[in-house]
């Protein structure tokens, strides 16, 4: 009975740099750990943005006058794949699931510190190679998804490295995944029961849930296609008897959980973010827990509607339109319930909140270009156009990049005890927003017009929207200048935040800003009501 | 009280008025040229108007609410301690439930109305057995009815061009020309990599597999010369793997297609 | 390779965790297994569709001869049991007996190993020659990774529990729980195997 009021042992505390040193050390410190992935991932954030400038350079013009085709098509791949896998996964997840996480349950640390940790640094390494890769013989270039058979036949070395990449990085979701169920699971402070949880935790057990149990089988069919690259065998290969189709079954089996365990997070964290901005409890608890875990379970089941266009049954289709449409069910009730939460508050309008808001607007128009994209007819014209970029972009980046830097502004104080400065903040929120919608609006026409995906030229009738889109793109590139100069002016000379700056209920606030090694200096305190705003709750307070 | 939700009226019409009108007026589609586009196009403006309403009103509702409930100055405190309210929760559920479903249901419809859910046509003309497995496709004939009018034609892709097999011509273009008003029916096959065959006017799109062939029946509607795009990554030269289908009147068409034909003979 | 070195990786972990709390290091060994029996899923799933829709080539077909998959899963189903056995002997603090039993499921362990490479030599296809051929080695080479993995184990954990220096008793129990739980589920996945490849 004595889980969390014993510290975790952290034998070898003593023998953990101190100071900014701490961040370049193999530390168990889940703090240390989540600033390291948040970091980390910022950079690889930036690299791939600056990829993403380069495909919009490149599209400025119709023809393919900026770069060669096929650097082209490495560039797109590594876009895409480090946008995922360095940036939106190891953030949303490993960066605010391992500061928030062992708070929220009330413990001193993770389950497995080590584990931890080691997933921490499979991240740095196998970003590194798979950007250096681009130097050996040219990156991947079959797309984030290395369809085979064009993934076998394009240059080994970049292929081979991209999946040894993503192995690798598999397996840092993977460990992290199990971290976060032993963690939530088993080690809550006693007497908090799980329906007392803040919503993160819940939405990052459905989040690692999907990730124990999906990504395994993404390792599985990339160890099956290095082996098609490197021994010769057949499983992919139609000249060898393979078949084409069972990859892109096996490798959306994990890439469509991907989404969730891309947005799910985001869903927790701005179930955090909009009660203390609105001074108001999270409208309908539990059945935003329900409705977590109805995305987790039909999450699973709808792969195939990235295949409605392949080799695929007529009822399989049918199938799969209705399963998918229907995860926007229990998505749309957390929407309703996060306007239900805003409406009747006392809401501060600053940079996490305009974030926040921001996100719901974007991704309920990502959602419903999602609904739409389930149904097989509609799906058939514009599957694999710009029409679907437009799409996971309004998810992705609309969404949970939305959130990631709502989060950001809202934790900033309780990570650094400084203040970031408002007014900087919000003119990053309005670049970003405009930028952001002018960039990829747009691409829903180019789309539904004639424009396919991952194209370096294209119809001249398309130009002028394409540069309205890379207009937006510049946009926001640029919007990441204030956000910097926020962040680096804030951490030397801003305000001192105190330990609570927004007044808020969830534990972590109840600790020092910035908290010390073990969280608390005494006993882990019991939040029952997180979102306990407008009762009288002077124990907590 | 009155008051209050007269203009919740007022604004919900507005907004159903505004998306209808939206959702009638505004074209974001190419021309249509073929039978299929008329009735994707239905499906896509109901997609639209609907989506239009939840979109116009959830964005009403934020930025109502920032403004609205946005702290003033001299405030202090939280808001109402309101934690749910069950009505509305099942409110919630199942009103999306219900649009959801019957969209389900109304693109299935759809899908079978554009000829999705036919059985693929296994007795293809131009199978070199009869149990070669077709995987997959979109047929407008059934298995019975198989038109011998029919226009067949052989689709080969590869990195990175279309070939057009006329197999009762007996000769290969490299353009797509069929007659308006007749079914055409297209069996693909890649000799590489994965391609897509895709007409934006006629609304229809199926990949190309190598080592497994592919079916696609359309009719074309409308005279006149009309893009096909690889819409799936194929290598470097992927933007540049295009052709051209052409439509044209039926006697051009046959002037065209013996004309082909002769040269073909000759050799 | 990622999901196999991470089972070391639990284990290394755990051995630092305070022993005074709810012990949830075999909870997130449940939790490992439960993600690689999800890659064993992923091959068995491309396995079953190989055979119900692609054709192999004339003369191939999805059979393979029974004596020698038959022993092996004898040899497994029985290494389970001398297993548990080691691990009651060590319950009752004989620690001698638990290493004998532990050594004979080694050597089951490794004898199911020397049996699978003479299986191997002795098929008449190899790993390129066709779909079935490619599927069956890459299922069988997984599998034959987890026991080669497993064994290694075992015989770590019999030196662990020699009676002086040792690290093993029965206070300090989850090494041996840890690869036993790892044990049984190697031998689950190879009955599964056996039926799925050879049987059906």
């Amino acid at each position: 009975m004595t889980i969390s009021i014993d510290p975790q042992k952290t034998n070898n505390e003593s023998l953990q740099p101190k100071g900014w040193l701490r961040y370049f050390s193999f530390s168990l410190d889940h703090k240390v750990i989540g600033i390291q992935y948040l970091v980390c991932g910022f950079l690889f954030y930036l690299i791939g943005g600056t990829l993403a400038s380069a495909i919009r350079i490149e599209l400025a013009s119709p023809m393919s006058d900026f770069m060669p085709r096929d650097v082209y098509n490495q560039v797109l791949t590594l876009h895409g794949t480090i946008m995922i896998f360095l940036w939106i996964v190891p953030v949303v997840n490993g960066a605010f699931g391992n500061y928030l996480i062992p708070f929220y349950v009330g413990a001193r640390d993770m389950a497995f510190p080590r584990l931890n940790a080691v997933a921490f640094w499979l991240i740095p390494p196998s970003g590194l190679m798979l950007v250096a890769s681009y130097f050996v013989e040219g990156a991947a270039q079959a797309g984030w998804t290395a369809y085979p058979p064009l993934s076998i036949t394009t240059p080994q070395s970049g292929q081979i490295i991209w999946i040894l990449s993503v192995l690798l990085l598999g397996g840092s979701s993977i460990f992290g995944g199990i971290n976060f169920i032993a963690t939530i699971i088993k080690l809550r402070r006693p007497g908090l029961k799980l329906m007392q949880l803040p919503m993160y935790c819940w939405a990052m057990l459905g989040t690692s849930l999907l990730v124990v149990l999906s990504t395994p089988v993404l390792a599985g069919t990339l160890i099956l296609l290095s082996f098609d690259i490197i021994a010769n065998t057949g499983f992919f290969n139609p000249v060898l008897g393979g078949n084409v189709v069972v990859y892109q079954h096996l490798f959306w089996f994990y890439s469509h959980p991907a989404v969730y365990i891309m947005v799910l997070p985001a869903f927790g964290l701005v179930s955090e973010i909009l009660p203390v901005h609105a001074r108001k409890p999270l409208f309908g608890y539990t059945t935003m827990v329900f409705s977590i875990m109805g995305i987790v379970v039909l999450g699973l089941v709808v792969w195939a509607h990235h295949m409605f266009t392949s080799g695929t049954p007529p009822w399989m289709r049918l199938f799969f339109t209705i399963a998918t449409a229907f995860i926007a069910v229990p998505t749309g009730i957390k929407f309703f319930n996060w306007v239900a939460t805003l409406w009747g508050g006392k809401i501060s309008i600053n940079s996490a909140m305009l974030f926040s808001c921001g996100f719901i607007i974007n991704f309920v128009f990502g959602g419903i270009t999602g609904v739409a994209l389930a149904q097989v007819p509609f799906d058939i014209h514009v599957h694999d156009t710009y029409f679907v970029v437009a799409h996971f972009h309004y998810i992705v980046y609309g969404g949970t990049v939305f959130i990631i830097f709502s989060s950001i502004y809202h934790w900033f104080p309780k990570v650094t005890g400084k203040m970031l400065n408002e007014k900087l903040g919000i003119l990053h929120f309005i670049i970003t927003f405009i930028g952001f919608n002018l960039c990829f609006a747009p691409q829903h026409w180019l789309g539904l017009n004639g424009m396919p995906r991952r194209v370096a030229e294209y119809d001249p009738q398309f130009q002028f929207v394409n540069q309205i889109s890379s207009l937006g793109a510049l946009l926001m590139a640029i919007s990441t200048i204030p956000f910097l100069i926020n962040v680096f002016l804030s951490v030397r000379n801003g305000k001192n935040a105190g330990d609570n700056p927004w007044n808020a209920l969830t534990p972590e606030w109840l600790t020092s800003s910035p908290p010390p090694v073990e969280n608390w200096e005494g006993e882990a305190p019991l939040v029952e009501e997180p979102y306990g705003y407008g009762k009288e709750i002077s124990e907590q307070k | 009280m009155l008051n209050k939700n007269f203009y919740l009226i007022l604004i919900i019409s507005l907004v159903f008025a505004i998306s209808f009108w939206i959702g009638f007026n505004v074209n974001l589609l190419p021309e249509e040229a073929s039978i299929n586009a008329p009735i994707y196009d239905e499906l896509f403006k109901i997609l639209f108007i609907i989506g239009l309403i939840i979109f116009i009103g959830m964005t009403i509702a934020v930025i109502y609410s920032l403004f609205k409930f946005r702290k003033r100055n001299d405030q202090i405190g939280d808001g109402i301690a309101l934690e749910g309210n069950l009505s509305l929760e099942i409110v919630w559920t199942i009103i999306p439930s219900i649009i959801v479903l019957l969209i389900g249901l109304y693109s299935y419809n759809i899908y079978d109305r554009m000829g999705g859910m036919k059985e693929l046509n296994h007795n293809h003309e131009m199978m070199s057995s009869n149990t070669e497995k077709i995987w997959a496709g979109i047929s407008q004939t059934s298995d019975n009815e198989i038109a011998i009018n029919n226009l067949s034609i052989e689709v080969s892709a590869m990195q990175f061009a279309f070939l057009f097999n006329y197999p009762k011509g007996n000769f290969i273009s490299g353009e797509l020309h069929v007659p308006v008003d007749q079914k055409v029916s297209m069996k693909m096959e890649s000799k590489d990599v994965i391609h897509a065959f895709w007409v934006p006017e006629f609304r229809i799109k199926q990949d190309i597999i190598p080592g497994q062939p592919t079916i696609l029946n359309f009719t074309p509607t409308k005279v006149g010369k009309y893009p096909i795009i690889c819409a799936e990554l194929c290598g470097p030269y992927h933007g540049g793997m295009r052709a051209s289908i052409i439509v044209e009147e039926e006697s051009d068409y046959n002037e065209w297609f013996n004309k082909n034909k002769k040269s073909e003979v000759n050799l | 390779m990622t999901t196999l070195d991470s089972s070391k990786e639990i284990q290394k972990n755990n051995s630092d965790v305070n022993e005074t709390h709810e012990d949830f290091r075999m909870f997130g060994l449940v939790t490992f297994l439960i993600a690689d029996g999800m890659t064993f899923a992923g091959f068995f799933a491309a396995y079953l569709t190989y055979k119900a829709v692609n054709p192999l080539p004339d003369g191939a077909i999805y059979e393979l001869e029974l004596p020698i998959p038959t022993l092996n899963t004898i040899l497994l189903l029985v290494s389970s049991a001398t297993f548990h056995k080691a691990g009651k002997a060590l319950l009752k603090d004989k620690n001698s007996d638990s290493q004998k039993w532990l050594l004979i499921t080694a050597f089951l362990g490794i004898i199911f190993l020397i049996c699978q490479l003479f299986e191997y030599f002795h098929l008449p296809f190899g790993l390129t020659d066709h779909l079935f051929a490619s599927t069956f080695y890459a299922l069988t080479g997984f599998h034959g990774l987890h026991v080669t993995l497993g064994t290694l184990m075992i015989l770590i954990i019999a030196w662990q529990s020699r009676i002086n220096g040792g690290r093993l008793n029965s206070q300090n129990m989850f090494p041996l729980e840890a690869v036993e739980l790892y044990w049984h589920f190697v031998d689950g996945i190879w009955v599964i195997l056996f039926i799925i490849l050879y049987l059906l």
